[in-house]
């Protein structure tokens, strides 16, 4: 069952390309910022697709892509997030797919119709030493997941893998299709560094997504937004979302990879079941910002948890799109999963 | 003498933030710090964890395992605890390198002061400093407690990376930088101690709210000093409790 051999090694990367668990949480008060995925919806998505838990580590790919093939045995992986081309071979598979990688078959995940982030998961656990418990990379301290970095070509990570032969399936998480055009937020934590009408004017504004985006934070275009009194806070806790105004008005939303702690004022805060949909906006996307009250905002939190209560259904994928050359080097009678297999 | 209540804000629906001020005081800082230590000592439920600042204590919690009500009402009774115990807090003496290539923006520091770079070590060893809080990268300590003198105002623009363990003044305040990070702060000397070391069984032996002294130490007692840290040492001093 497990090879001791078996790894996925990459074969090319775009940049940004990391692996991520669900965090590494506990250690904010010593300055260590949690990292895991942007999207914690679509990570979590394409673990549960293959009866991993949650917070597996999984890759996350950027818009840069990346490419990979299994080596020593097959390995069975789960690609999902961000409507992202997945191929299998040359082969087009389309958005949210499972498959089994036999040895020396090329895994090619590049950026798709839309989105910033897509998570490949395995069966079975990668072999990446944890930090403070946890696997998560935070490449600007150069901690967690392959020697603190991004993955590149020749990288190689041994999997412990678990026997779940799988043909190539659609997964089945309509949750995963959001648009991120109204993003709703829980006004302050310093709302009252702002006069009403500036906040009325960040609620009612078109904003753009800036090129200045990355895991650490996205910078908004749109009209800036004026201080009551200044723009220098003493520094308290900051929390992926939280929406900060800077000196020069414009406001930054901070995300996975930001810095613990800071001292400009936050004008309000992105809800956590919103923030994968925020990040999987690329630089260009217009989007409104809506407040919620407390109480919806954890109602959403509710919905989101329900989402993840299973394990998403597998489809086999409609066959008729592949060559016949190709239908015989799969193992299509193994394909159909129910939803207890491999737990 | 009862102290004012804090404010609650909302940062999100997931972290509650308890503010007893807006500015930099070892009083608020106290009171951070003892609401932080009662919350861990009895902790409710659905909290996640929390993160003390000079001024403030921000809850990450979880609202479908406990609810904002809930949530404030424990750390009312954490407040009510927390007036009648004192934190064990304690005090480090910490070797600190001032040598040229050590203290490598000494010299431009005292310039901007109008001191001599001497002078600056000097009145910097003679300090007496408080750990307020950790942020901004891991194990980048902020210190309270910097002589009024060498309240230098921070770069216009970063300089490139620090060394690990640089020690840094600027905006009036002194820091540790465990990291190598860029910083608009002036490197004035360097620690052999190391504020995150994974492989101890505690990597962060100094903790908010302890109190901090520096000892001139030379580059030879420096590198005997680093190498011992290397292998895993605590070589600050611990004095009292």
């Amino acid at each position: 069952m497990t090879e001791e051999s078996t790894a996925l090694r990459v074969l090319s990367a775009g940049p940004g390309t990391t692996l991520q668990d669900g965090g590494r949480h506990g250690y904010l008060r010593y300055g260590i910022t949690a990292a895991g995925p942007m999207d914690r919806l679509a990570h979590a998505t394409a673990n549960l697709s293959l009866g991993c838990p949650a917070q597996a580590t999984a890759i996350e790919v950027s818009l840069g892509g990346i490419a990979l093939t299994a080596e020593g045995a097959a390995l069975t992986v789960a690609v999902a997030g961000g409507a992202f081309a997945v191929s299998l071979d040359g082969q087009e598979l389309g958005p949210d797919v499972a498959l089994t990688l036999e040895p020396g078959a090329v895994l090619g995940i590049r950026a798709g119709a839309g989105g910033s982030w897509c998570y490949l998961a395995v069966a079975g656990d990668l072999d990446v030493a944890p930090v403070l418990g946890s696997t998560a990379t935070h490449i600007r301290s150069g901690m967690g997941g392959l020697e603190g970095r991004g993955l590149r070509a020749g990288d190689r990570i041994r999997v412990l893998a678990r026997h779940l032969p799988l043909a190539p399936s659609r997964i089945d998480a309509p949750w995963l299709e959001r648009a991120p055009d109204t993003i709703r937020v829980l006004p302050g934590p310093q709302a009252d560094a702002f006069d009403p009408d500036q906040i009325d004017a960040f609620l009612a504004a078109d904003w753009t997504i800036s090129n200045r985006s990355d895991r650490m934070a996205s910078y908004l275009d749109g009209p800036r937004l004026r201080h009551a009194a200044g723009h220098d806070i003493v520094s308290d806790g900051i929390v992926m979302g939280a929406i900060q105004v800077p000196g020069d008005g414009r406001p930054v939303v901070l995300m996975a990879d930001r810095q613990p702690t800071g001292g400009y004022p936050k004008i309000a805060t992105v809800i956590g079941p919103d923030l994968g949909r925020f990040a999987q906006g690329r630089p260009g996307t217009r989007l409104r910002f809506r407040a919620v009250t407390r109480e919806e905002a954890v109602a959403a939190r509710r919905d989101e948890a329900a989402c993840l209560r299973g394990r998403p259904s597998l489809e086999p994928l409609v066959r008729t799109r592949f060559t016949s050359e190709f239908l015989l080097g799969l193992n299509l009678v193994d394909g159909i999963c129910g939803p207890d297999d491999g737990l | 003498m009862s102290a004012p209540r804090p404010r609650f804000l909302d940062s999100g629906e997931a972290a509650l933030v308890v503010e007893f001020g807006r500015i930099v005081d070892p009083v608020l800082n106290e009171r951070v710090l003892a609401l932080d230590a009662a919350l861990r000592e009895a902790a409710p439920v659905g909290l996640c964890e929390c993160v003390p600042t000079y001024r403030s204590l921000m809850i990450h919690y979880d609202p479908l395992r406990i609810d904002r009500d809930a949530l404030v009402a424990a750390v009312e009774a954490a407040l009510e605890r927390g007036q009648t115990e004192a934190r064990a807090a304690s005090v480090w003496t910490l070797p600190c390198c001032y040598d040229p290539g050590f203290g490598e923006d000494l010299d431009e520091a005292a310039a901007r002061l109008g001191l001599s770079s001497q002078a600056l070590a000097r009145a910097h060893a003679q300090g007496d400093y408080r750990v307020y809080m950790y942020g901004f990268a891991p194990g980048f300590a902020y210190l309270g407690g910097l002589p009024e003198a060498l309240a230098v105002p921070r770069r216009a623009a970063p300089r490139p990376p620090h060394p690990a363990g640089a020690i840094l003044i600027g905006g009036g305040l002194c820091a540790v930088g465990t990291f190598p990070m860029p910083t608009g702060w002036y490197v004035v000397g360097r620690t052999p101690e190391r504020f995150y070391a994974p492989e101890r069984p505690e990597p962060f032996p100094i903790q908010p709210g302890d109190g901090l002294s520096f000892e001139a130490v030379d580059a030879d007692a420096f590198r005997s000093l680093e190498r011992r840290a290397a292998g895993g040492e605590v070589v600050a001093r611990r004095r009292g409790t």
